[in-house]
Order: structure tokens, then sequence, then C-alpha cells
């Protein structure tokens, strides 16, 4: 086995654009589920309209990068009304169901052969990048150092992404710690006893959706920067491994979604690397590629484990979690 | 008076072995509303506590849907069916204003339903009522409450993982930090936040919570939780309260506290409707009771005349509750009438 290229290979990950674009997804999900206590399972549904709602604005429409990433941010704010209006009056479990039905159905509208004009339909989209690396700040060059080398371009895209991160950090922990978090996290202990002190949870639900469905489309576009845009990249099992990075960095915490989604594709990184390698030196009675799928069974048991001895994730703290019913 | 006179009996008729009343504090609870007294003798509370002038609340004889001389609270055919059970079916009801009063009626009676519709938790299939004079048929409860008519839950609803200080806070209503934009910019609302918490920690303190102010609300007894509930519901700064059994489960010196804030409230100019089961109480600090059986009201008036009220009796009280109660208080002779 070569340790070295695994681990290397393992390391390259902590700075991929997929994991920064987690990052921040893994942040909105914070706000949604950790802070005001929805259960969003279309976090995917977000990001593929952050995404696609980039792309198409260059591809389709001609617009800079910054005015259609501000396109992604609109689609995002009125896919989050779309979805709030309805589900927000209604108890958790059926946001859940709704969330996960809508993704659905955003992905295999931009899948379907309808708006291929606009979506190019199962092929998706590529080649919107001119843009964006045109206002690349940084000296050209391949530069970095360890097993973090990168084009200038390469820089740019996960500078900017970290850059998104930072200021989503600073804005969840400022909203966090104002009286606004404060009956966020009201509503997520009981929203009867809120609405019963005069506060319109309604409004509160629909904010915490918008804010924290932006933050999915920004982790969605970050993702595409670098590389292309696909349908079948947003199945639910992105909203899910999303999921299981928040809940590996704590859901209620300021740092837990970034470490997660750092801890999470360093593990299916090196996981990714490892089975297979252990396959082909016998270790493992199937195939390499058998054994590259392993991966997802094993972070599945990790998650289960996690959820059920540590529920509060890794960053969260202890005492929160012990009274709850 | 000490805790012991106030055992939290889960029925009124349960013997109470309190022999050592000091029967010389003791003297009309009941109240007949037409003498002056000052709830000092009372109730042996805090000496601030202002006189139970009570008397003369409706504009006509007692009787289920008699008009109050001031209500703040008018409500006309409300009626909320469960499948093919009326759970509430109240014809005409005001509430007095400036007054303490108690809604009693058995199990089931649909009081805790008529409390969700008034508060807007709930919606009827008919009726209208009208708050200040202002209706609140088909308002949200989140709007009712920041009319200024708050309420508490029978089942607490405390907020667990936050702490008892912050949920104080969550109460205090037009918070410019509660504005999501605002939020973001501390210097807007920080001098705000700080007359807050200096609010909450006075209530916290005379609802001796104070100590308890760090820690989660999951972490207290159920009796604090039903303390804190009640402080919490005060943040918002209300006219009117409802409160929902607010002593069910409250150990007795507990209770004793509850009572005093209750009748604190009256005393700071707020009306407080509440459902109690126990009598004991319910004739300490109510000026006027109403009484549901089967979703209708079937009696209200002055606490000493409703529980003598042989329709009362036979739905809810029972026959022996005046003999058990006052003889057992030394307060009252076989008759029912007051001895001390």
């Amino acid at each position: 086995m070569d340790w070295g290229q695994i681990l290397n290979n393992t390391a390259s990950f902590i700075l991929s654009a997929e994991t920064i674009g987690f990052m921040l997804a893994a942040i909105g999900l914070a706000i949604h589920f950790g802070y005001a206590g929805l259960l969003n399972f279309g976090m995917a549904g977000f990001m593929a309209i952050g995404a696609y709602g980039y792309a198409i604005s260059i591809l389709s429409f001609g617009l800079p990068w910054w005015a259609a990433m501000g396109v992604s941010v609109l689609g995002a704010v009125v896919f989050a009304v779309v979805l709030g209006i309805p589900t927000l009056r209604l108890r958790a479990d059926y946001l859940a169901i709704v969330t996960i039905a809508a993704a659905e159905i955003v992905r295999l509208l931009f899948q379907t052969q309808l708006f291929d004009r606009w979506t190019n339909s199962a092929d998706g989209l590529g080649g919107y990048h001119e843009s964006f690396r045109a206002a690349n700040p940084l000296p050209a060059g391949t530069y970095g150092w360890g097993p973090w080398y990168y084009t200038d371009q390469g820089w740019w895209a996960r500078v900017f992404g970290l850059v998104l991160v930072a200021v989503a950090v600073l804005v969840v922990w400022l909203l966090m710690r104002s009286p606004w978090g404060r009956v966020l996290k009201g509503i997520r202990e009981d929203e009867d006893a809120v609405r019963s002190l005069g506060k319109n949870v309604f409004l509160y639900k629909m904010q915490a959706l918008i804010i924290g469905g932006v933050m999915g489309a920004l982790g969605g576009v970050v993702i595409a920067l670098p590389s292309a845009v696909i349908p079948q990249y947003y199945l639910p099992s992105l909203t899910f491994f999303v999921w299981t990075a928040l809940l590996l960095g704590g859901a209620a915490t300021i740092f837990g979604p970034v470490l997660g989604a750092v801890l999470y594709w360093v593990l299916m990184a090196f996981l990714a690397g490892v089975l297979p390698a252990m396959a082909n030196a016998g270790y493992l009675p199937m195939t390499a590629t058998q054994a590259g799928n392993l991966r997802f069974v094993v972070v599945g048991v990790a998650l289960m484990l996690l959820v059920a001895f540590r529920p509060q994730g890794i960053l969260g703290s202890k005492k929160e979690m012990t009274f709850v019913k | 008076m000490s805790s012991n006179e106030h055992p939290a009996a889960p029925s009124p008729r349960e013997p109470q072995e309190d022999g050592h009343r000091d029967d010389a504090e003791v003297t009309d609870h009941t109240g007949d509303f037409g003498d002056d007294r000052s709830s000092g003798d009372t109730l042996d509370v805090a000496p601030t506590h202002e006189v139970h002038t009570s008397h003369d609340l409706a504009t006509g004889p007692p009787a289920p849907g008699v008009g109050k001389k001031d209500p703040i609270l008018v409500a006309d055919h409300i009626s909320r069916s469960f499948g093919g059970i009326k759970a509430v079916d109240v014809e005409h009801l005001e509430i007095p204003r400036n007054a303490i009063t108690a809604l009693i009626g058995p199990n089931g009676a649909g009081k805790t339903t008529l409390f969700n519709l008034l508060s807007g938790f709930d919606q009827p299939d008919s009726g209208e009522w009208s708050f200040n004079g202002r209706s609140l048929a088909g308002i949200p409860a989140w709007k009712a409450a920041r009319r200024g008519q708050v309420r508490t839950f029978q089942l607490t609803k405390v907020l667990q993982r936050l702490t008892v200080l912050e949920s104080m806070k969550l109460g205090a209503t037009g918070q410019t930090g509660e504005r999501m934009l605002a939020s973001i910019f501390p210097f807007l609302w920080r001098a705000q936040e700080k007359d807050i918490e200096a609010r909450a920690l006075e209530l916290l303190q005379k609802f001796k919570l104070y100590d308890k102010r760090a820690d989660y609300s999951a972490a207290l007894s159920g009796g604090q939780r039903k303390l804190l509930e009640m402080a919490r519901a005060l943040m918002t700064d209300p006219e009117f309260v409802l409160l929902d059994e607010p002593m069910a489960g409250v150990n007795p010196a507990l209770v004793q506290s509850l009572l005093d804030h209750v009748i604190d409230l009256k005393s700071e100019g707020m009306t407080v409707l509440f459902v109690e089961h126990d009598m004991h109480m319910v004739r300490h600090i109510a000026d006027w009771v109403v009484v549901m059986a089967e979703g209708r009201i079937v009696a209200e008036g002055p606490p000493d005349v409703v529980m003598s009220d042989p329709a009362v009796v036979d739905a809810y009280l029972g026959s022996h509750l005046d003999q058990d109660i006052g003889v057992i208080t030394g307060r009252y002779d076989e008759e029912g009438n007051r001895i001390s």
C-alpha cells in the first residue's frame, strides 16, 4: 500500500472546493436544524439552485460572475419562500418530507429535456469560468506547499470560497448571540411557548430558512466554481452527506459545520484510498471498486454511532444535551 | 403563613392533617365581598399586598353569563367541537378587569379548550370575543399576546436548552435586537438588552429562581418550571394573564409562593384568569368563580355563592366539600357557615 499517496490525497481534500462548499452548506443547515429546529432535507435543492443559477446566468444571459452569484442568492430566497409558505406552519416532520421532495423536483427540472436550451439537461453545464477567472487578483503560476499545490486559478476559487465561509461564520456568530438568535433557539425548543410570548414564529422560521438556504446556494456555487454543474450531483444523497458533516461537527455550534465538512471529506478521501488498496493487497475479500464503495457503509455506521453516543457532535456542549428528552 | 397550611392535596376533600392552625391569624378567605379586608390578614404574605376589594364585580345577581361592570374580556357564542363532542359551548362570558377569576369544573369540562380558544392557540367553530373592546376572533396567538393577553400552559413549556435567564429575556416584547437585520449590530440593542436583563433578574429574584439563572431550563424541577413559565409570561408586561393550572404538581412550599405571586399580579393592576382544581386555593385567591361542565358555563359568582350552588356541588364539588374543608380548617361549622 502506498501510504504516502493515500495520505497526500487525503490531506489535499482539506482544501478542496467541494469541502469548502460543504462548509457553507453545513453552516446553512446549522441555522436550519441546529438553531431553528427546521428539519430541512432539501439542502441539495438549494445547492442545485445556487450552482445552476450561477451557470445559467453566465452562459445564457452573459452576466458577470458577481451578478450571477446574486442570481443564485435570489433563487435560493425564492425557493425558501415557496417552500416555507405551505410547510412552516406544519410540524417539523412535514417540512422534512416536503423539502426532500422539493429538492428532487428541482433536480429533475434541471435534468429534463424541456429546458435543454438553458440547462443542457442531463449533460450539465460547463465553461462558465471566464468571468470569475478574469477577476483573479492572485499572481499567475502554480504554487503552494505539501499536498496543496494549485494553479493561481485553483487558489482563487478556494480563497474566494474560504472568504465566503469566514463571512458566513461571522454572520452566524453575530446572529446567534443576538436576541434574534435567542428567539430562534426558543422556537427550536418549543414554538408554542415562543408564540405565547408574542413572537411571530412563522416569520422567524422563514427568515432562518432563507438565510440557511442562501448559504446552501453559495455552497453550491463554490463547488461549481472550478468545475462543472451536472444534475446527477444534486441527488438526495448530497443532502445527507451535508447532514453527516453537520452532525459530525455539532449542529448547534458556530465552527462545528466547518470542522465537520473537513472531517467528512478527509474521512471519505482516506477510505477511498485505503479500502481499494486493502482489497488489492488481499486484506478484503472484494474487488477494488467494491471496496471503494464500502466507504459509504463505513461512513453510515460512523454516523449512527455518532448520533447514538455523541449527539451533540464533536464541538457541541455535552451539558447542553444532558437533559434532552 | 407556613407552607403546611396549603397542602397541595389532589382533592380538596382529602382530609388535611393540619392541627396547628393559628386561628387568630386566619380570617375570612372565602370572601363575603361585603367587607373591606386587607390581604395581609387574608394570606399573611408580604404586607405590601393591596386590599382585596372584589365585591360587586357583576351588574346583576350571580348567574351564568352575567354582565360585569368593567369586563376586560367578553366572549359570545363560542363553540368548538372535536368530532361529535362539543368541547366548548359558551353562550356569553365576561371576565372582570383587575380581579382574579377562577375557572373550575370537572376533568374534560372544556376549561383548557376554552383557554386555547381565548388565547388564539385553537380556532373555534363559531364565536366572537373581544379583549379590551377589540375583537380577538381569528387573531393568531402571537398577536393576542402582543395586545397584552399572555397565557401559561397546563403542561409547562420550558425552553429546555435555553438558560433560565435567556428564557426570561425572550419574554420581553418590542426588542430591537429581535429584528433580523438589527440583530447583527449589537450597538442597536445592547442598551435595551441591559434593561431587559435587569428586569428579568428582578423577577427571577422575586420568583426565587435567581440562583438558577445560568442553568438550562431543563434542569429545573416541575414546580420551578411553573414558576419560570409564570415569570416568563410576566416579562411580556401583560394586562391579562391566563394561568392553566398554575399549582398542579407543585410542591406545597412552592404553592405558597405561587399563590402570593398570583395575588401580586392583581395588586399590580393585572387581570388573572386561572384554571385550578384545588378549591382551597380557589377560595383563597379568587374574586370570581366560573364553573364549566360539559363545555357550558353552569354557574358563576363569588366563591362562597358558587360553592354552595347545588348545580356546582352536583357537577363538580361533591356534597361533602364544604363540610370537610370547613371542619378541617376550623373556619366553618357543619352547615358551611364561617365561624372564625
